[in-house]
């Protein structure tokens, strides 16, 4: 579904990704770990599409496609999803109006009709539960003063209404409590399916022991340096990054 | 250039005399001419004027606006009611009362709302209004030629419900008419306790040319309660020029919402004066500007005893080439301690040709107070644009909608759901690509 080749990107003069490979198929489950400011994040948003990163070497297909042909909303519509790492707040935006038009848009893409506001809001309602979603919070402007938890439920509330066929769930463990985790946990478990695959940024195994992956992978400075199983995640814990670095160089 | 325009409207002035209100005492009419025979208008050399040059309406050799006569089109004042609204409603043509299109007038006893012209009550008008100073050519002339406008009185502790909605619609029908001016005067006070919503709408027919001057003096007296709107949508080739002045005593709260959409130039004064303690003042005021239009708001709030308070919150769009102002001054007498002043100003440009000059001006003379005041000018926000695009909104729709937002923030807590509405459908008129939005507007 995804192929990363040799990635390289820059921003504003500094090279942020320097060769970055990845392969991911339907159905499949990977965790990213990683230090801060190792490339995470960097590596969500160009899936994403956003502006202002330069794309130097290498290459990106989606379904066979290259990715960087495609217009943020195109991504979008063809089922890339990001859940932002730190989601913006945006005054005078109703949140509810906003996942409408979002899956709307994309059922257009599909070519199916719209969702008129009753059936928007059955699936709006069993979406809620799902993630157990306060339904205060959907007639708010989008995350204007939600809490840090919040936002991050709010994300994968939308996650769970558009269906997308790729999601990249940046960070979303962080700032959750124990239950709120858990529940986030169980929606993203309960989309799961072979259709579908999940990449998940995440410093904490923990995450993990609910959203249990196929494959883990460390990026350290703009590079994957090794890649495994979910038991690359429980040493990674247990002796550090260092200890994956110094084993990279040893390589 | 000045000279020949005060010669042109002297002249006028004696083409007309014998038609104006007879209710408006003659000396002040007289007062006015002087003060424009001696200042005449207003250059860019006068700090107040340094951004809008009105050159284009004193070069223009506009005309008192015809009466209508017996043809009288109501398809543009129909776009301009409150449908859902019960109001009372007052509609001017180019400046004189229309009693056919006017609705449902009757008011509580013991209250007056009526047009200036017809009922001019001149006790009233002494009473309150009776020693307003000039301060400036457009006033002089408003003053002078003076001939219609709404008189609203309301009477101690009375509340009226429904709100007041005044009409003003300028323009002419065909183009081989000349460009009218007209120069409506309303005047609103409120006894000790009363409580009104009172609306003025400015409108004109699309694409004609003419020159509306208008002026408003409220007084509301101690605990009076106003909810005050103006909203600003002349044709795109008309000339507005507009003061409302403000005076309040002692616990009073005037709440102000001050739309400019339309207009080629438009000039607009609020001069608030905070005159016993408890006196409160919101003032929230949004401009959107396009293609070549000029666009410039004065505020001034003057803090002149203890305890008093203003709230003021100023929003612009400017897109094509056009240009808009701001100036915004609060001023804290040295008695006015315990005052608390809030002022912003948020400004959105959507070209690279548009422009804005924005000025907060704060000057304190007192030393225990609560100010603040700030400006920015910016573009949309890039993440916000990018959140919005990640969510399957196309670029242009995410464009839209978070412009539409910029602007709503000002408008979104007005209280009566049918103004709001009405008055956010105005604004989406005026801003790019809204179809694309209408969905996030119900
Ligand atoms: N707009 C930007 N301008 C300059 N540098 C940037 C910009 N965005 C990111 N960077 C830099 O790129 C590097 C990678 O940042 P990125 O956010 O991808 O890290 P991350 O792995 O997600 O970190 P974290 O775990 O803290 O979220 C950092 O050094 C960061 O400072
Ligand atoms: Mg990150």
């Amino acid at each position: 579904m995804l192929t990363i080749k040799d990635l390289q990107v820059r921003i504003e003069n500094k090279q942020i990704l320097k060769g970055l490979d990845l392969a991911v198929n339907a159905g499949e489950v990977h965790a990213i770990m990683g230090p801060n400011g190792s490339g995470k994040s960097t590596l969500a948003s160009v899936l994403a599409g956003r502006d202002g990163y330069d794309v130097t070497a290498g290459a990106v297909e989606y379904d066979g496609r290259d990715l960087f042909e495609l217009s943020p909303e195109d991504r979008a519509r063809q089922g890339i999803f990001l859940a932002f790492q730190y989601p913006v707040e945006i005054p005078g935006v109703n949140n509810i109006y906003l996942l409408k038009a979002a899956l709307n848009a994309i059922r257009a893409h599909q070519g199916q009709p719209p969702l008129d506001a009753v059936e928007f809001l059955q699936v709006v309602r069993q979406k809620m539960q799902l993630v157990n979603m306060d339904e205060s919070l959907l007639n708010r402007s989008v995350n204007e003063g939600f809490s840090g938890g919040e936002k991050k439920r709010n994300e994968i509330f939308q996650m769970a209404v558009l269906e997308p066929r790729l999601a990249i769930l940046d960070e979303t463990d962080s700032g959750l409590d124990i239950d709120a985790l858990k529940t986030v946990a169980e929606g993203v478990n309960t989309l799961r399916n072979e259709s579908r695959a999940i990449v998940l940024v995440t410093h904490y195994q923990r995450l993990l022991n609910y959203i249990v992956p196929d494959y883990v992978h460390v990026l350290s400075d703009g590079k994957i340096i090794r890649s495994g199983d979910r038991s690359l995640a429980v040493e990674l814990e247990e002796k550090g990054y260092d200890w994956v670095r110094q084993g990279a160089k040893a390589a | 250039m000045s000279e020949a325009a005060v010669s042109h409207y002297l002249a006028e002035y004696d083409r007309f005399r014998d038609v104006l209100a007879a209710s408006w005492p003659a000396q002040r009419r007289a007062d006015a001419l002087e003060y424009l025979k001696t200042h005449g208008f207003p250059t860019r050399r006068a700090e107040q004027w340094k951004y809008t040059d009105v050159s284009p309406i004193t070069r223009r050799k506009f005309t008192l606006g015809k009466s209508p006569g017996a043809h009288i089109d109501d398809a543009p004042v129909e776009k301009l009611r409150f449908s859902r609204l019960n109001c009372h409603e007052l509609v001017f043509m180019n400046g004189s009362f229309c009693a056919e299109l006017s609705r449902n007038l009757r008011l509580p006893s013991g209250a007056t709302v009526c047009a200036l012209q017809s009922n001019g009550n001149a006790e009233l008008l002494e009473r309150y209004f009776g020693n307003e100073e000039i301060g400036h050519a457009f006033t002089a002339l408003n003053t002078a030629f003076l001939n219609d406008g709404v008189l609203v009185h309301v009477p101690d502790g009375m509340e009226i419900p429904a709100p007041i909605h005044i009409i003003y619609l300028g323009g002419r029908e065909d183009e081989t008419q000349p460009s009218s001016m007209s120069h409506p005067r309303n005047l609103i006070a409120l006894g000790r306790q009363a409580s009104a919503s009172i609306i003025e709408t400015y409108a004109g027919i699309p694409g004609s040319e003419y020159f509306t001057n208008s002026h408003t003096s409220i007084q509301a007296q101690a605990g009076a309660r106003l909810d005050y709107y103006k909203v600003q949508q002349e044709s795109r080739r008309a000339y507005h020029i507009g003061r409302t002045r403000i005076s309040q005593q002692a616990d009073s709260r005037v709440d102000c919402h001050a739309l400019s959409l339309g207009g080629k130039l438009a000039r607009w004064d609020i001069d608030a004066e905070l005159v016993e303690p408890g006196a409160e003042i919101n003032l929230n005021g949004l401009y959107l500007t396009s293609d070549r239009q000029h666009v410039d708001n004065h505020t001034l709030v003057e803090h002149k005893q203890p305890h008093t308070t203003s709230n003021e919150h100023y929003r612009g769009i400017m897109n094509g080439r056009s240009r808009a102002v701001f100036n915004g001054k609060v001023i804290v007498h040295e008695q006015a301690q315990k005052t608390e002043a809030h002022q912003s100003n948020a400004n959105l440009l959507l070209s690279a040709d548009a422009e804005v000059d924005t000025k907060p001006e704060l000057e304190i003379y007192a030393d225990d107070v609560k100010c603040s005041h700030g400006a920015t000018v910016g573009r949309l926000d890039e993440n916000m644009l990018f959140y919005l695009r990640s969510r399957a909104l196309d670029e242009d729709t995410a464009r839209s909608l978070l412009t539409y937002a910029f602007a709503d923030e000002v408008i979104r807590d007005i209280r009566f759901p049918e103004i709001r509405e009405r008055l956010e459908h105005s604004i989406a008129g005026e801003l790019p690509d809204t179809d694309l939005i209408k969905e996030f507007m119900q």
